[in-house]
């Protein structure tokens, strides 16, 4: 008891614990000298020399990270407060170190052209700013992806799972990191569920590139589009993204991008056997009812073009998928089809996928509650005394979960407009710009017109550029975490 | 192991927390969403919103693969419900609080046709530590390893004791009795004494030792170490009551002073031994003509926390008697621990530590070897008993020669019963159960104890 007073007391003097907040920032620079370790070995395989910008970059992660991590802080004390600010200064760092192999290797000459195309590869957006991505070396398209893959489920969930953390309140990281309005124990120990969380993200992805290997497809070409596919990221490693594979190919990452935005909770309770819980669950049945409404609607408005039911509806769903999860490969420009086609895509983009996946966008779950209570508030016009509760899944929605995900939604609006107005200095039509922050902000990748699946990023200047990458990174952490370091509360002393 | 608390209550929190930090995936189960928010995002356990006597809750919580159950809401019959549901839809042991006095006294039935592994007052828990403090006042505290046979007592020394500037190396030769310093508190430092620390006035000192060479300790350095004859209690709650019966059994002369008329009527009923008195406890004039300079003890057991804290402090000013105060809440317990005002009790600790003992008790049948666990020196250091079952690194091996982890000491060896302080040619040996005090957290096996 007297240690927690001091702890208190030593919590007052120092409004926020920096000590731990350096350690974990440390402990994720160690981690991603280590993450980079697959691309180096991907340059030694294919004898790039651009290998040595990793090597370098790995040595200033470890410079830094190694003095932040030598001592373990005394005081483990941890807030939401510090939660929060550190998951945001993480996902920062992170970016910035992530970025700089493109930047050594002067395959990405610009660095904040760098950043944008490794903050849009951590945050799973998988927008871009090449032109021709064909004429990067084989370990910058390795690492390119493999950030999609380690953004997807988060690197401090990640070290949640193997960095031993005594006491401390671990469930705040996991809170920011983790997208949707609530966030769930799968068992007692937040590591254990960390855990498990990875487990199921490892093996999805193993499965796929499996099944991606015995469609024929090139060993580097099916781990980089797994990659892609498991984080919902996006980056292709071919000019055309997924359109130049076969039919066998698109329709398993077509499967696995929905099976991606899909709540992991659901694959857990599968796991443990309880099979008839996990259909109940109303988010993923939303899911996958929006999913089918999408692609029937979109077949309909685009037989036309393609002349056979088959082909429309793989074009359709391909689509519908990748948008909805917000991964953001194409098989087709969709920018050319018609009108109401193009409409549900931009709507879709906005739904986004369920909480607890690894997509982005409002969440099922979010817009599943603001129905709701928009219903409840209908109901209470015509019986003003009547007393009801919004649920879901039969469970009663906490009152404080509701305030939140409508919070949500004003600053989701507010920052969106911003945004749009922010990058409207750049001359380019509303269709482009409305697209381009929906597309960063919802971590998508692709827009429409200008941005659409055919063209890129790099029509932006370098300030609009800095906005968007802001963008990705608020949609991927859920607007709070990033916001929280402009509030000048958070840092003021008492 | 997987345990299940239902109730978030002090108890229930104060539990869940210790519990973690031993390392167990604990589930907290409560019927009211604002209790669980209330449950510290420090605690790493899973919190379920339910009614903890539903078998849909509790399968929610995982009851088929849990090893406790423990229930600890408000009502006694919630709780035994609980327990009941848990048994037959999981295959864990159960522990219930049970404060009704009247189920108490059917204890053994509840228990054994119920199969309800472990049921606990925090009243009568919290009047038989009043109790065994009044029966030797020298002590702040007291705690027993081995079945009662080695007690570590606290207590603080005063100048008369002549123990100021006295090594603890000296003390032995000095008093020629065999006890162990174990611990001392000094201000806001705690040390575990090797031979060459120096005793000064004021300090809180912990010793290990039999009963019967702690009565010697005392006697020689001039402490009180009979029983007290009479005691004074204000409050005549339930702990009241119990501590009352017990008191009057030992044969101690007691006087109750109980606002309430209809209260006094009962307990005079039901204590036909004690002397009750109607009137305010907090009335000075009815204490002094009560004899509270004369009372050799002074039990302050009112609901409000801040009386019971002023009338001890009017006592200590008044006389020299033996004070208990009760304290309920837990928040500020290191300021009151700063008033000195003798022994201070907690009944939702001692609550919390009573469940604590039996989930350690039982993890011993499942692999780790720790007897019992207690937590001293203001909680930051720990006092474990181990039991020695087979050949390790430190057994046979004389205590000199065994490089111990720093923070560490052996305060004693219980061997087939009897109790020898051990000393640097002493061995350890299978069959023993061994005493270690440290501030090193987290022991598990005896031979945590080495340094590694």
């Amino acid at each position: 008891m007297l240690e927690e007073m001091a702890v208190c007391r030593s919590g007052m003097e120092e409004t926020m614990n920096y000590s731990i907040i350096g350690y974990i920032i440390g402990w994720v620079l160690n981690l991603e000298a280590g993450l980079m370790v697959p691309a180096l070995v991907t340059a030694l395989i294919y004898r790039e020399k651009a290998g040595w910008a990793f090597l370098l970059a790995m040595l200033l992660c470890l410079l830094i990270g190694l003095p932040l991590t030598v001592r373990k802080p005394k005081n483990r004390i941890f807030y939401t407060k510090e939660g929060f600010v550190t998951v945001a200064l993480c996902w920062i760092a992170m970016s910035i170190m992530g970025a700089l192999p493109f930047w050594f290797s002067g395959e990405i000459p610009s660095l904040i052209d760098a950043i944008f195309e490794t903050v849009s590869g951590f945050t799973t957006t998988g927008a871009s700013i090449l032109n021709d991505v064909e004429a990067l070396s084989k370990c910058m398209l390795f690492w390119r992806s493999f950030t999609h893959w380690v953004g997807g489920m988060g690197v401090l969930v990640f070290l949640l799972a193997v960095l031993p953390m005594v006491g401390g309140s671990q469930m705040n990281l996991m809170k920011a990191e983790s997208p949707g309005p609530t966030v769930s124990r799968l068992v007692p120990k937040v590591k254990s569920t960390a855990k498990i969380l990875y487990e199921i993200y490892i093996g999805m992805t193993v499965l796929e590139i499996i099944l991606l290997l015995l469609g024929g497809m090139p060993v580097f070409d099916a781990l980089t589009t797994a990659f892609g596919t498991a984080g919902t990221g996006g980056f292709g490693i071919k000019n055309d993204s997924i359109a130049g594979y076969s039919v066998y190919i698109q329709v398993v990452v077509t499967i696995f991008m929905i099976l991606f935005g899909v709540n992991f909770n659901i694959y857990y309770l599968i796991l443990i056997g309880k099979i008839r819980q996990s259909t109940k669950n109303e988010e993923v049945r939303w899911y996958f009812g929006i999913i089918g409404a999408a692609i029937l609607l979109i077949t309909f408005d685009i037989y036309h073009l393609y002349g056979s039911v088959g082909k429309a509806v793989q074009q359709s769903a391909f689509q519908v998928a990748t948008i909805i999860t917000t991964t953001g490969y194409s098989t087709t420009d969709f920018n050319l089809w018609p009108q109401a086609s193009r409409t549900i895509l931009v709507i879709l983009m906005f739904v986004g996928a369920c909480a607890g996946s690894t997509g982005g966008g409002i969440k099922v779950s979010r817009l599943l509650i603001l129905f709701k209570t928009v219903k409840k508030e209908l109901h209470q016009f015509l019986h003003p005394r009547n007393v009801t509760k919004v649920k879901i899944d039969g469970k009663t929605v906490e009152h404080e979960v509701v305030r939140q995900t409508n919070v949500f939604l004003v600053a989701y609006v507010m920052i969106f407009a911003i945004s749009v107005l922010l990058i409207s200095i750049d001359e380019k039509d509303l269709i482009t710009n409305f697209t381009a922050v929906a597309a960063t902000f919802n971590n998508i990748g692709p827009g429409l017109e200008l941005v659409g699946p055919a063209s890129n990023f790099s029509i932006f200047s370098n300030p609009v550029k800095m906005v968007l990458t802001f963008d990705m990174l608020a949609g991927r952490l859920e607007i709070f975490p990033m916001l929280l370091l402009f509030v000048r509360d958070t840092w003021r002393k008492f | 192991m997987k345990i299940i608390i239902i109730g978030c209550g002090k108890v229930g929190v104060t539990l869940a927390e210790q519990l973690v930090e031993e390392n167990h995936d604990v589930v907290l189960v409560d019927e009211s969403p604002a209790q669980l928010q209330e449950v510290p995002e420090t605690i790493d356990a899973l919190t379920i919103l339910g009614n903890g006597a539903s078998v849909v809750t509790q399968m929610e919580a995982g009851v088929k693969s849990a090893d406790i159950l423990i229930a600890v809401t408000g009502s006694d019959e919630l709780n035994l419900l609980c327990c009941l549901i848990a048994k037959k839809a999981g295959r864990c042991q159960t522990i219930a609080r049970v404060r009704n006095p009247v189920y108490s006294e059917e204890i053994g039935f509840i228990k054994e046709s119920l199969g309800i592994s472990m049921i606990i007052n925090p009243e009568f828990t919290t009047a038989t530590e009043i109790a065994r403090l009044l029966r030797f006042p020298s002590a702040i505290k007291i705690d027993t390893f081995a079945k009662g046979r080695v007690e570590l007592l606290k207590f603080r020394v005063k100048p008369e004791f002549n123990l100021n500037e006295v090594a603890v190396s000296s003390l032995q030769e000095q008093l020629k009795c065999d006890v162990l310093v174990s611990g001392v508190e000094r201000g806001d430092e705690v040390h575990i004494p090797n031979g060459d620390f120096v005793l000064r006035d004021g300090d809180l000192v912990s010793i290990i030792a039999s009963p019967q060479n702690a009565a010697k300790f005392f006697q020689k350095i001039g402490l009180k170490t009979n029983q007290v004859k009479n005691c004074m209690i204000v409050g005549g709650g339930k702990i009241g009551f119990y501590l009352a019966k017990q008191l009057v059994d030992m044969k101690i002369q007691v006087r109750i002073v109980e606002k309430s008329k209809e209260r006094c009527e009962r307990l005079s009923e039901l204590l036909p031994g004690a002397m009750v008195l109607q009137g305010d406890g907090t009335d000075r004039k009815l204490l002094i003509e009560e004899g509270l300079e004369r009372t050799e003890a002074f039990v302050t057991l009112t609901n409000m926390d801040e009386e019971n804290i002023l009338l001890s402090l009017f006592a200590k000013d008044q006389t020299s008697a033996k004070l208990i105060t009760k304290v309920n809440r837990i928040s500020f317990d290191h300021l009151i621990d700063r008033l000195d005002l003798g022994s201070v009790i907690y009944p939702k600790y001692l609550t919390a530590d009573y469940i604590l003992q039996y989930v350690r008790a039982m993890q011993n049948s499942i692999g780790s070897n720790v007897e019992t666990l207690y937590h001293i020196l203001d909680k930051r250091a720990e006092a474990l008993e181990f039991s020695i079952h087979e050949n390790s690194s430190v057994v046979g091996i004389p205590l000199m020669d065994i490089e111990l982890k720093d923070n560490l000491l052996i305060g004693c060896i219980n061997r087939h019963g009897k109790i020898r302080i051990p000393r640097g040619h002493d061995m350890i040996q299978v069959g023993d159960t061994v005493i270690v005090v440290t501030t090193q957290k987290g022991l598990n096996d005896i031979e945590d104890i080495l340094k590694k």
